[in-house]
Formats: C-alpha cells, sequence, structure tokens
C-alpha cells in the first residue's frame, strides 16, 4: 500500500454527554476507496463528518483526539482550510437552487469570492463534469438550474462540485442512499476513476455496495472501530465476531 | 349500520358540511368586497390629474389635490424602510441561525409582544424619544415609529422563510470552506429571498396606513414639504384630519385619498404574490 493521507489518533466526538465516536485510531491510505460501514447510529457519519470538522457546526457537538491529514493536525487548523483539502458530499444531493449547473460547479470558487478568468472557469467546469461523466448530459444546458436536473445528475453535480476544488480527499456520506440502482451504479463507478486522483472515504450501510467498491473496510459498531482490513479479507475471513455476525446479516 | 338510507344520510351530512365551509370561506370575502366597493365608488370620481399635483386648497375654492400627502407617504415610508430593512432582515437572520440560543429566545419573545404592541403606544414613544428631545415634529420621528411597526413583521418573515430553507443547503455551503458570512450572504439570504422580500412588502402595506403613530411625530402639514426633520402630512393623516372636518370639499378629498391608499395597498400585496412566486427558489 501507498502512504498515509489521513491517520487518526484516539479520536472522540460527542452530542453533548452522548459518546458516539469511541477511540477511533485509523489509516486512511492515499489513492484508495475506503469504506465504512456498520449499523444505524454505530457513529460512521459522525467519525465522517469528523474529519472535515462539520461534526462540530451542530449546536452541542464536540470532539477529541488528532486527525492528521499528512501531518497536520485538522483539529489544529482553521475548519475554513480542512473544508477546502477534504470534499464531501452527502447524502441527499443538495445543488444549490439559486445557481446554475455551470455556477453549481465553480461554486466553491464563486461563492468565495475567488475571481477567476473565463477560459479558466470553463475549463474547470469542463474538466469536472468529464470527471463525473456528466459532461456529455449537460454541456447543453449548463446555464439552467441545478435543482432541474435527475437526482442522480444532481448527486453527480454536487460531486464535481467538490471534485472542482482539487481536494486531497474525498468523503461520502452514504452518496446513494437517496439514489435508484441505475444512478448507483454510475456513481459507483465514478469511484474507481477518482480514486486515481484523490482518496475517497465512503460511508455506507449497504455491505454489497462497500464490497464492490473499496479497497478497504472498516466496521464500525457502538462507536467503536471494530475492525479494518482488506476488503477481501473482510467480506471472507473477519477476525471479529461482531463483524462477521454483522456480515453475515445476524444483526444489521 | 350500512343500510341503504344511513348511507345516504351520511353522503347528505358530508355535503351538508362541505356546503358550510364554502360559505363561511365565503363570509369572509364579503367584508372585502364591501369595504373596496364602497371606497372606490365614493372616491374614484374625485380623482383626476389636479388631485395628484395640486395641494389642499383654503375652504370654499374648489380643486384642492393631495400631492403633499402623496410626497409625505412615499418620503415617511421609504425612510421607515430604510431604518427597519436591514434592523429586521439582520435580526431574522440570526433567529434563524441560532433558534436555540437563549438571546434568540428573549428576543423571538419581545419581537412577538412588539407585534401586539398598539400603534398609538408606538406614537407616544416615537413622541418622546424623537419629537421632544429634537424638539418639534419631524417626518423622521413618523418614519421611525413606523419603522417600529415594521420589525416584527420583517423579522418573523425574515426568519421563517430562512428556517425553512434544508440544512443540507448550509452543510454543501461550509463543506465547500466557505466562511459564516459568505454562506448567510451568498446561499441563504438568496434562497430566501422571495419569502424575505414578500414579508418587507407586507410590512410596507402594513404600515402604509396606519394613522396614530403618526399623530404625534409626523404631525401633518397642509403644505407641500420634502423635508424630514419638518412636519410632513401622509395619506393617512390626511384622511384623518380632513374626513373629521365640517366641509364637504375636504370630506371629497378624504373620498379620494382613502381610494388611493386602499388600491396602493391591494396592489402591493397582489405583487408581493406574484414577486414571491417568480423569485421562489425551487429546492
Amino acid at each position: 500500500m501507498e502512504s498515509t493521507i489521513i491517520r487518526s489518533i484516539d479520536y472522540n466526538a460527542y452530542f453533548g454527554d452522548n459518546h458516539v465516536v469511541k477511540n477511533v485510531n485509523i489509516e486512511i491510505p492515499k489513492n484508495s476507496v475506503v469504506a465504512v460501514m456498520g449499523p444505524s447510529g454505530c457513529g460512521k457519519t459522525t467519525f465522517l463528518r469528523g474529519i472535515n470538522r462539520m461534526h462540530e457546526l451542530i449546536p452541542g457537538a464536540t470532539a477529541k483526539g488528532k486527525i492528521m491529514l499528512n501531518n497536520e493536525d485538522v483539529m489544529e487548523m482553521h475548519p475554513i482550510f480542512v473544508r477546502l483539502k477534504i470534499g464531501m458530499v452527502f447524502q441527499r444531493p443538495n445543488p444549490f437552487p439559486n445557481l446554475s449547473i455551470y455556477d453549481n460547479v465553480i461554486a466553491g470558487y464563486k461563492l468565495n469570492g475567488i475571481k477567476l478568468p473565463k477560459a479558466e472557469k470553463d475549463r474547470i467546469v469542463e474538466h469536472s463534469l468529464t470527471r463525473v461523466a456528466l459532461w456529455k448530459e449537460v454541456k447543453d444546458s449548463l446555464t439552467k438550474k441545478g435543482s432541474f436536473l435527475s437526482g442522480g445528475q444532481q448527486q453527480r453535480l454536487c460531486i464535481a462540485r467538490a471534485v472542482a476544488m482539487e481536494p486531497e480527499v474525498l468523503l461520502f456520506d452514504e452518496p446513494t442512499s437517496a439514489l435508484d440502482p441505475i444512478s448507483t451504479s454510475t456513481v459507483e463507478e465514478l469511484f474507481h476513476e477518482l480514486k486515481k486522483n484523490y482518496s475517497l472515504i465512503i460511508v455506507t450501510h449497504n455491505m454489497q455496495q462497500a464490497a464492490r467498491v473499496s479497497d478497504k473496510t472498516a466496521f464500525f459498531y457502538m462507536g467503536e472501530l471494530v475492525e479494518y482490513d482488506e476488503t477481501k479479507q473482510m467480506f471472507t475471513n473477519p477476525t471479529d465476531i461482531r463483524t462477521q455476525n454483522y456480515i453475515t446479516g445476524r444483526f444489521s | 349500520m350500512n343500510t341503504n338510507a344511513h348511507v345516504k344520510y351520511r353522503i347528505g351530512k358530508s355535503r351538508g358540511f362541505q356546503g358550510l365551509i364554502l360559505t363561511l370561506a365565503f363570509a369572509c370575502v364579503i367584508p372585502l368586497l364591501a369595504i373596496l366597493v364602497y371606497i372606490i365608488k365614493a372616491g374614484i370620481t374625485k380623482i383626476n390629474w389636479k388631485f395628484f399635483v395640486n395641494v389642499p386648497k383654503p375652504v370654499g375654492e374648489a380643486g384642492g389635490g393631495i400631492a403633499n400627502a402623496l410626497l409625505g407617504s412615499f418620503i415617511i415610508i421609504v425612510v421607515a424602510s430604510i431604518i427597519a430593512i436591514p434592523i429586521g432582515v439582520l435580526c431574522g437572520i440570526y433567529l434563524s441561525e441560532n433558534r436555540k440560543s437563549k438571546l434568540a429566545y428573549w428576543t423571538r419573545l419581545c419581537v412577538d409582544i412588539l407585534q401586539g404592541v398598539p400603534s398609538i403606544v408606538v406614537g407616544i414613544v416615537a413622541y418622546f424619544w424623537m419629537v421632544k428631545p429634537l424638539g418639534g415634529f419631524s417626518a423622521l420621528s413618523g418614519s421611525v415609529a413606523l419603522a417600529i411597526m415594521m420589525l416584527p413583521i420583517v423579522i418573523r418573515s425574515t426568519e421563517e422563510t430562512l428556517k425553512l430553507l434544508p440544512d443540507t443547503l448550509r452543510e454543501a455551503a461550509y463543506a465547500l470552506g466557505m466562511p459564516f458570512h459568505r454562506v448567510i450572504l451568498k446561499v441563504i439570504v438568496p434562497c430566501g429571498m422571495s419569502g424575505i422580500l414578500s414579508g418587507v412588502m407586507l410590512s410596507v402595506a402594513r404600515i402604509a396606513g396606519e394613522t396614530a403613530p403618526l399623530l404625534f411625530t409626523a404631525f401633518g402639514n397642509p403644505y407641500l414639504s420634502a423635508n424630514i426633520t419638518k412636519p410632513m402630512q401622509s395619506l393617512p393623516l390626511l384622511i384623518f384630519n380632513y374626513a373629521t372636518s365640517p366641509y364637504n370639499d375636504w370630506h371629497d378629498l378624504a373620498w379620494g385619498a382613502s381610494c388611493v391608499l386602499l388600491i396602493f395597498v391591494l396592489v402591493l400585496n397582489i405583487s408581493t404574490k406574484l414577486i414571491t412566486r417568480k423569485w421562489k427558489v425551487q429546492l
């Protein structure tokens, strides 16, 4: 495996007194897809949102420990720098409804007040949309509103929006749970393409998806990281009894 | 129980209930229609070009108009809006972004109470805050009184509109590394623009006809004046003063002014509806 891009050290997250992520130590390798799975309420989404400091936006939410991005602790950085380096795609597609498809892709620049020459913007838009396999579908309707697209297209638009910022890591919070099967497989195919340039962490409650798309898989249960291994190893020969039970469907 | 007769009885009862709802809904429309018809009938004949460009003539002379009241109302409302809109919208943003904080709770309570404060009381307060210290009646003090009347409507409509925007929208913006002020100004406010705007327009419609807060502030002025530090005429004041006078010419002016005011408020309300629909951001 290649070098590590993200390493969490004794990471703990809380909602008020509720301890939802407990002492997580995990290393995310560069240019790979890591799936995070586990039953509902196991803290997987909270952990993901902790990585780019989105967790603390919720009133009453706190976190302890370290999350190293390369060799910098994101807990010590300003959240805005963190989020520029670690992009995020959410469960439900959330394009900006007041912006056109074009402006949605460059929203990270436009809304942050970064002025770019027109040619540069065009390049970023085409490049990002091509990356997410959306360019052919929307190139003639770039001026239409983002909400005009179908759910699957909207989700790819949101991925393009994150990709346009050229982050190092992309976080996906159950990116396909609101999509139909065909859109889901399109998005899953994207992961293989995207990992050439980025490191991906995907939270999913769908085991088949984790098995299909990831290189490594982490299993969370009750806020703890129970097991973390190569995906193949994890699904064929899990070491922990809880992982085994989860994978074989004894609880969900 | 499901005999033919009983089913028919239930169908009949259902029809009766539907009829009752329809009748009562229609009954709500009647007062408005009655006012509209009555005022327009009485006022429309008094309105002509001179009515808009002349100032009132002394008793006995024909051909007076309400130019001073039109200009006065316009200035007083614009100044009130300049005061109330920024404060109201910012306060609404604060309330929608800080739903659970103590300060937000107390602010919300105060705003609700402010909405219930009688307009005459607001007028008296403006008198003590503005007229007395400044040493005389002024349009500006009237604007302040009206701004206080506008605030609760602007604040609550801004808050309610922005609250309805999904959290996923804020998250999308934050996840792109946007700072708080840009999330608010570039994403939240534009997406809620139609609601904010409709609140602003409704609040203008609300204060356009307010008389009581202006009685001891803008006071009224029979001459054309655009100086906001001096007394100024306005439509509701003109109606109040002239309708209670004993002269027929002045009654005519009051009718005409009522008609103009009513049409203004009506147009404002209808255009609010149209603008809200047109500017609505499809989520």
